[in-house]
């Protein structure tokens, strides 16, 4: 085991990949030299050198429509979009090519092309710089989407990503890149949990709380502090956001009997929506309340100073786990 | 006579169209590479004659022949679309010199990534014909396996596919190989920030790819002097990559830039930009009416410059072009014509359920149960209509879902596509 913050865990994790495999290539914007602007490239550019840690101009359609060619050819592209508000260039490419190559081809071209994104806010920065673009990709098929939420997973998820056939996009949460944790980085990667498979970080009987990203530690924390109230909070970090493992969603709703999904996006067509409707499908004769989604409002994303307004904090988390509960919350009256 | 751009060099006034150009669509012809006039007359061109010094009579025959055989599919084709069996198709009548002349120029293995109206280069790749109607007719998202011609399948989204080349190009530069990935486009694909960036990244990284513009001085409706100013060759030198501009209903000169440009690559050189100067004698699409919006006075203009009239005409003046040779060449585009056809209507279409496949590589959790749903709403049509049901899978608990033969009644009538691609 190895303490490593997320963004050196993901740095190891590409270090791996571009060791076990001398197709995968990175791209990006200012990946190499300076390492990137969050320095998750750091190092790799001296150790593999600039053909395979490649600074791109500052286009990303255009990164996105070379790493295409360069998959037709055998490359397993690892792109770098420097800010989650800087995708949206690249989202013809994206939704029109890198998607549905291997449809459209009828199986015969893949797209092993992963496409980093640090997303989310919480750090006070200027506009572009703290979106969450998920629900764009999640809605498009053809891709794999997956968000991290810890050190372990980060390290693990880059390479299953760089490994697997599909194309798939890697949200990682900016606010979370510099909290530590153990890495195991001599387990092999076919023991690891599928990227595919959502984990249970917290067992609960009494309500679940969904989320993935930068709000799973946010949730473990509103799930220790509702045990002071008696409450039971069960968290499940998705992990990955296409497809949905809703078995495990499933299975602890059945238990529960009451769903709370939480993220920094927008609440309208989001995530939050479609697991709510998801598994109500599933399993409505166990559900004891209607599922609650507590998440970004749909608005542009606000400036630095009106930020804390608008990502889910554990306070309102704790609201939502109330109004699933039928407990005096901000909607029903809060007693005094 | 070389108009070539050197990347660094200054533009040449020669080249420059200012804003007096009207709307026609006669767009300055000066200045280029031109070996065959519209008359059929062999000129000399020290700077590019040796690229073609090895096309002699048989040769010459063969590139007849080429042309010809791809007019004659693009009719079949336009045929099978007024008849109904195919949904669309674009013709590429009047550009088939350029086609020819540059998909005649390269090698196996070099990598092509094309629009949808190069059914020409296609032809040169060696495409089966039933794959360059399957996705017309509806039956497929696409025609070819891209690695058994080594040509990409046609891109729909005007200029995407310039990105695609060049990213391939950076694939072949980094295996050290000398091969060349080649993006055909139309002029209206210029416009498009995926060609400007692909130059851009081709010329950072001096990938080797040509860039072969087609203009045929139409996008639908709209002429090329909607989406350029200046001549198209002006802009790539600012990239730092030369330019030629070249006539492109002249396949001569066409396969003698294609040589040299695909030789740059080849040598370490890197990119180079082709702008064939052709016309789009025919629809955007059969769903197109040019009549709207095209002077028919400009349309016979363009065709006193018919590519294969005037190779026809030197091969009348040489001699080569015998009745004999002239009936063969009929009888075979006759030949792959009526393969075409045939081809087209054998077309069985696709299994209900295969519209899952391929979406993914790997298994997909949600969508195997969007399949599994679906699999058991069809096998409720099983037996419903005794004309339809397949009593191979009559029986839904034995039915692989996997494998169903569903006996919903033509479940998908083929939909005319209204609307046009770009």
């Amino acid at each position: 085991m190895t303490t490593l913050t997320m963004a050196k865990a993901i740095n190891a994790g590409l270090r791996k990949s571009m060791e076990a495999d001398k197709r995968v290539i990175l791209m990006g914007e200012d990946i190499g030299a300076l390492g990137g602007v969050y320095r998750v490239t750091d190092g790799l550019r001296q150790d593999f050198g600039r053909r395979r840690v490649m600074d791109t101009p500052l286009a990303e359609a255009g990164i996105l429509g070379t790493a295409v060619g360069l998959a037709y050819r055998g490359y397993r592209p690892v792109c770098e979009i420097q800010f989650d508000g800087f995708i949206y260039p690249a989202f013809d490419q994206i939704v029109s090519q890198v998607s549905r190559m291997h449809y459209r081809t009828r199986g015969a071209v893949s797209m092993p092309i992963t496409i980093r994104v640090p997303f989310g806010g919480g750090i006070g920065s200027a506009e572009h710089h703290s979106d969450s673009p998920e629900a764009y990709f999640t809605h498009t098929a053809g891709l794999r989407v997956i968000s991290v939420s810890n050190p372990q997973d980060a390290y693990t998820m880059i390479q299953q990503a760089i490994a697997c056939n599909d194309p798939v996009l890697y949200f990682e949460p900016k606010r979370r890149y510099h909290v530590k944790g153990e890495v195991d980085e001599s387990a092999p990667l076919d023991d690891a949990m599928p990227m595919s498979a959502a984990q249970i970080v917290a067992a609960g009987t009494d309500v679940t709380l969904v989320t993935y990203g930068s709000l799973v530690p946010t949730a473990r924390d509103a799930a220790i502090a509702a045990l002071d109230e008696g409450v039971s909070i069960e968290v499940i970090d998705l992990r990955s956001l296409s497809p949905i493992d809703f078995e495990t969603v499933e299975a602890s709703v059945r238990k529960t009997g009451r769903l709370v999904v939480t993220h920094e996006a927008a609440h309208s067509g989001g995530l939050g929506a479609e697991i709510a409707a998801s598994i109500t499908d599933r399993c409505f004769d166990y559900l004891e309340h209607a599922p609650v989604r507590i998440t970004g409002f749909d608005v542009p994303y606000p400036p630095s100073k009106l930020e804390s307004h608008h990502l889910p904090d554990l306070d309102r988390i704790l609201d939502g786990v109330d109004r699933a509960l039928a407990r005096p919350n901000s909607l029903s009256g809060v007693e005094d | 006579m070389s108009n070539e751009n050197a990347g660094t060099g200054p533009l040449t006034d020669q080249t420059s169209a200012g804003p007096e150009k009207n709307q026609g669509s006669d767009t300055d012809t000066s200045g280029l590479v031109q070996l065959l006039t519209p008359e059929g007359v062999r000129v000399s061109d020290p700077d590019y004659d040796p690229w073609i010094a090895d096309i002699a009579a048989e040769q010459l025959a063969a590139l007849y022949e080429d042309m010809v055989v791809v007019r004659r599919i693009d009719t079949e084709a336009t045929a099978l679309q007024r008849q109904g069996e195919i949904a669309l198709w674009p013709p590429l009548l009047g550009q088939e010199a350029a086609q020819i002349g540059s998909g005649r120029a390269l090698r196996k293995d070099d990598f092509v990534f094309t629009s949808y109206r190069e059914n020409a280069v296609a032809y040169c790749r060696g495409v089966d014909l039933t794959d360059i109607v399957r996705v017309w007719r509806g039956n497929a998202a696409s025609g070819w396996d891209p690695y058994a011609i080594n040509m990409a399948t046609p891109q729909i989204i005007v200029g995407a596919q310039t990105l695609h080349a060049t990213g391939y190009a950076l694939g072949i530069q980094n295996d050290g190989s000398d091969a060349v990935a080649v993006a055909y486009f139309g002029d209206g694909a210029t416009s498009q920030g995926d060609v400007n960036e692909a130059m851009i990244f081709a010329a950072t990284y001096q990938a080797p790819v040509v860039f072969f513009c087609q203009n045929n001085h139409w996008a639908i409706s709209e002429p090329v002097e909607l989406q350029a100013r200046r001549n198209i060759a002006d802009r790539p030198p600012g990239f730092g990559i030369p330019s030629i501009r070249v006539d492109g209903n002249d396949v001569l000169a066409v396969m003698a830039v294609m040589r040299l440009a695909l030789d740059r690559a080849r040598v370490g050189g890197g990119p180079t930009f082709i702008e064939a100067v052709t016309y789009r004698m025919g629809p955007h699409t059969t769903a197109d009416d040019p009549t709207r919006y095209r002077d028919p006075a400009e349309l016979a203009r363009w065709a006193a410059k018919d590519p294969i009239a005037r190779l026809a005409a030197l091969l009348r003046n040489e001699g080569i072009l015998t009745a004999e040779l002239e009936a063969s060449v009929m009888a075979k585009a006759d030949a792959v014509a009526a393969r075409l056809r045939a081809a087209c209507i054998a077309l069985v279409d696709p299994d209900p359920l295969t519209v899952f496949d391929n979406v993914y590589s790997e298994p997909h959790s949600v969508l195997a149960r969007q399949r599994d749903e679906y699999s058991r709403y069809l096998r409720t049509f099983v037996g419903a209509d005794s004309d339809n049901a397949d009593s191979g899978n009559a029986d839904p608990d034995n039915a692989d879902p996997g494998n169903a033969g569903s006996g919903k009644p033509d479940p998908a009538p083929g939909k005319t596509v209204e609307g046009a691609t770009r």
